[in-house]
């Protein structure tokens, strides 16, 4: 798009050295486009999901939401699992397809299981699977398919096509159940073929192999399931996802403090999040190229500010027009999973060794995902006992705490193009040596930084 | 952005020009296949035509239900055999429905990125008399005994399936007045002899009393959830008891049957229960499976409602003594929104 290789070449940053540096990795690319069809196929399925379940089968959504939640817990579970297996011999396109065919063919389960809430449950429980194993590995091939001092524009790369596709899943069920006049089964046999697609451009364009052999030395050794958890670096951004996944209260909270206080329709709802996924879409790339230049500390810090803002203009004493008040939140929720979602895996990648990199990204995402399921529950609670303005005085009080917190905890920059041409050298990046610190310095340099726009 | 695919150095078996041939195959097998299914799927003979046959109308007696087999609005004898082989289709096509005094409220969904429900006003002949457009999917919908008031519930969706809560809206008409409640929420409140504010209050399963003014309706707030007594005409709700559900007043006006959670266990959480109002006793109905539906009192004795179906239907219709004694018995087989339309004595008193 507009953003053209001159910025690159004013980058201070060490000179890519393949000649593939100023372009966003094929690999990168084809595990994009994977994830943009796979989103249309999952999103079509989550549109129509909420219809489908109490009209057509009476199931409460009570009870779903129930059933649901255990399914998270275990999807953490498998997630660990599917990054565990992917290490080990390097299987990670293997063990990514897996999770991908898991989840199309769990479509086929829907459509199988007809009105048997059993059947129905075991079918979103196969989606989940499918989408805890595929998760780590996948990550793991986008930080081995790039250079590392590019990996947060991959990643932007990567998200921001991954959310267009949610945002078409939806538009594309609608209009086959308009088309069809309401059947339900046509959405889960296109979600199906959707999803047989990705399968196939995996399996086609996503290079299988990354240089297991090359470098003898500890990788085998290294390929235990919490191996990760011995590097301090990594332990550090482990601890300070969590701790800010602790501070996190839940979008459908802050789309339903958003709607009480603008007294909004509750029609317009569903829309909240689209606004909050075209802002992702859009800042993905940009702040990922960002975070190449700046070091991927500072964005990810920066990004969790944004939702700190968001909780402090729904705090802001009432006044100024609603469209205002809406689109400052919208926006600062997009900026922080731009600056956060996959800035994070950034961070933390290069200081993974090779052998062990979709284990620990597991780790790390199961570790965040919790904490914010934990935050969730807790600010639904306070919510409950105290009543939602002081629940989110709270909050905003706990994530100041806890970016204060993150800030001293976590590396100076680890994430920092320190050693080029070498990604995941084991151990290379885990202690931020002298040149790490001077390329930080350099990046940011106000000059640099202004540069990007 | 140019999508460039062109490979520094891939360990690939197939080489670019096969892989792209490949590709375009599966693409159209994949399309392809997709479209003959929607074509299909869009032909089938499902019910869609909204309105009802010009031959089907509310008389009595009868047992009108929803047929989950077409979507539509179908009746059968009372008394009808086991599954009830002898029922008359033709009705409107409803995803909820209900019918008392001679008025019907047929509750049809509109899916779309921004889920809408028609609530579709109808009279004895089935024709229709008005429509109200809300957000959401309809969950309840209830007539009075007269045919007057008319209440409705739908569920304000979220965007996906990961959100575990769900919230409820439910409005209030009067056919006199044509009057419109859009939320039962803004009524004042009083739980334990306390008037209560607070923003999580959700209404749903609204049942009217004879004098088309007194009601009883589900009132949820902080986790927890009440029977709640309101009156329409002094605009003013309290709660009776705690941990009921859907509740449904029998003809008589003198019991009310809903659905208790008895179990944390979340596939089977409810039962159906009958709470006397003089005595506050409760009963609990010879029905031991698990119930998430609005009863709907067929006579002052016997409770309907639907369960999940057998044999792949989608649901059935189920009759069950209002004293707790006797067995549940199937009515329907494929039917839901039961509602009983009494003898046509009262046919001439036309709205």
């Amino acid at each position: 798009m507009y953003l053209a290789t001159t910025g690159r070449r004013a980058a201070p940053a060490s000179p890519p050295t393949t000649g593939a540096g100023r372009r966003v990795p094929a690999a990168v690319l084809a595990l994009g486009t994977v994830s943009l069809v796979t989103d249309v196929s999952s999103e079509m399925v989550s549109a129509v999901l909420p219809l489908y379940l109490v009209l057509g089968l009476g199931l409460s959504p009570l009870q779903f939401g129930f059933l649901d939640g255990l399914m998270g817990g275990a999807g953490a579970v498998v997630r660990l699992l599917g990054g565990h297996l992917a290490d080990r011999g390097h299987r990670y396109k293997h063990v990514a397809g897996i999770g991908y065919a898991v989840s199309a063919c769990s479509r086929l389960g829907l459509l199988l299981a007809g009105g048997a809430t059993g059947g129905i449950a075991a079918a979103l429980a196969a989606d989940r699977v499918g989408k805890g194993i595929r998760t780590a590995p996948r990550d793991a091939l986008i930080t081995l398919s790039s250079p590392p001092e590019e990996l947060g524009r991959s990643f932007g790369v990567h998200r921001a096509m991954d959310t267009t596709g949610a945002l078409l899943g939806p538009l594309a069920a609608f209009a086959l159940l308009w088309a069809t006049a309401g059947a339900y089964d046509a959405v889960f046999v296109a979600s199906f073929c959707a999803g047989l697609l990705g399968v196939l451009l995996l399996v086609l364009y996503v290079p299988g192999h990354h240089r297991p052999a090359a470098r003898p030395g500890p990788a085998p050794a290294r390929a235990k399931a919490f191996a990760a958890l011995r590097d301090p670096a990594f332990r550090r951004i482990l601890w300070a996802a969590a701790l800010l996944g602790g501070a996190t209260i839940g979008d459908a909270f802050v789309y339903l403090l958003l709607q009480r206080r603008l007294g909004l329709d509750p029609g317009w709802f569903p829309l909240l999040p689209l606004g909050a996924a075209a802002g992702y879409l859009l800042l993905a790339v940009p702040v990922g190229r960002i975070a190449d230049r700046v070091g991927r500390r500072r964005p990810f810090l920066y990004g969790h500010l944004a939702l700190l803002g968001a909780y402090l203009v729904l705090l802001a004493p009432a006044g100024g027009p609603a469209p205002l008040l809406l689109a400052a939140v919208l926006a600062l929720l997009g900026v922080f999973y731009a600056a956060t979602d996959g800035v994070l895996m950034a961070l933390a990648g290069p200081v993974l060794p090779a052998g062990g990199r979709a284990g620990g990204l597991a780790v790390l995402q199961t570790g965040q995902a919790l904490a914010r399921m934990l935050a969730a529950a807790g600010f639904g609670a306070a919510w409950t006992v105290w009543g939602p303005r002081p629940a989110l005085w709270g909050a905003t009080a706990l994530l100041l705490a806890a970016l204060a917190g993150c800030r001293a905890l976590l590396p100076r920059d680890p994430g920092a193009p320190v050693v080029p041409g070498a990604p995941g050298a084991p151990g290379a990046p885990a202690a931020p040596g002298p040149s790490g610190a001077r390329a930080v310095e350099f990046a940011e340099s106000p000059t640099s930084a202004r540069s990007t726009s | 952005m140019t999508t460039q695919l062109t490979e520094p150095a891939p360990a690939h078996r197939l080489g670019a020009r096969a892989r792209t041939a490949v590709t375009v195959a599966a693409v159209v097998l994949l399309a392809g296949s997709t479209a003959g299914y929607a074509l299909h799927a869009g032909q089938r003979p499902s019910g869609q035509q909204a309105a009802a046959d010009a031959s089907f109308g509310l008389a009595g007696p009868a047992l009108y239900f929803r047929d989950t087999a077409t979507g539509r609005v179908a009746h059968q004898p009372l008394a009808a055999a086991e599954g009830g082989a002898e029922r008359t289709g033709g009705g409107p096509a409803c995803d909820r429905f209900h019918t008392a005094g001679g008025t019907a409220l047929c509750l049809r969904a509109e899916p779309g990125v921004l889920p809408k429900t028609y609530a579709v006003v109808l009279d004895r002949r089935l024709r229709e008399v008005s429509r109200t457009t809300v957000p959401g999917v309809p969950t309840r919908a209830r007539v009075s005994a007269s045919g007057q008031m008319l209440a409705w519930t739908v569920f304000a969706t979220g965007d996906s399936y990961s959100a575990t809560g769900f919230s409820t809206r439910t409005a209030v008409l009067d056919l006199r007045t044509g009057y419109l409640v859009k939320s039962l929420e803004e009524i004042p409140l009083t739980v334990g002899g306390v008037r209560y504010h607070s923003p999580d209050v959700n209404y749903w399963g609204v049942s009217f009393a004879r004098d088309d003014s007194r009601f009883y309706a589900t009132v949820s707030t902080k986790g927890r959830t009440y029977l709640v007594e309101g009156n329409m005409s002094d605009w003013s709700a309290r709660t009776l008891r705690e941990n009921v559900e859907c509740p449904s007043l029998s003809p008589d006006n003198t019991r009310v049957a809903f659905k208790k959670k008895v179990s944390d266990d979340p596939a089977a959480p409810w039962r159906l229960y009958v709470l006397d109002l003089r005595t506050m006793a409760e009963t609990a109905l010879a029905e031991t499976r698990n119930v998430d539906d609005q009863a709907s009192w067929t006579d002052d004795g016997t409770v309907a409602y639907a369960l999940p179906g057998a044999d792949g239907r989608a649901s059935d219709v189920w009759t069950v003594p209002a004293d707790g004694t006797g067995a549940p018995r199937m009515s329907v087989a494929g039917g839901s929104s039961p509602a009983a339309v009494a003898g046509s004595a009262d046919s001439a008193d036309a709205p």
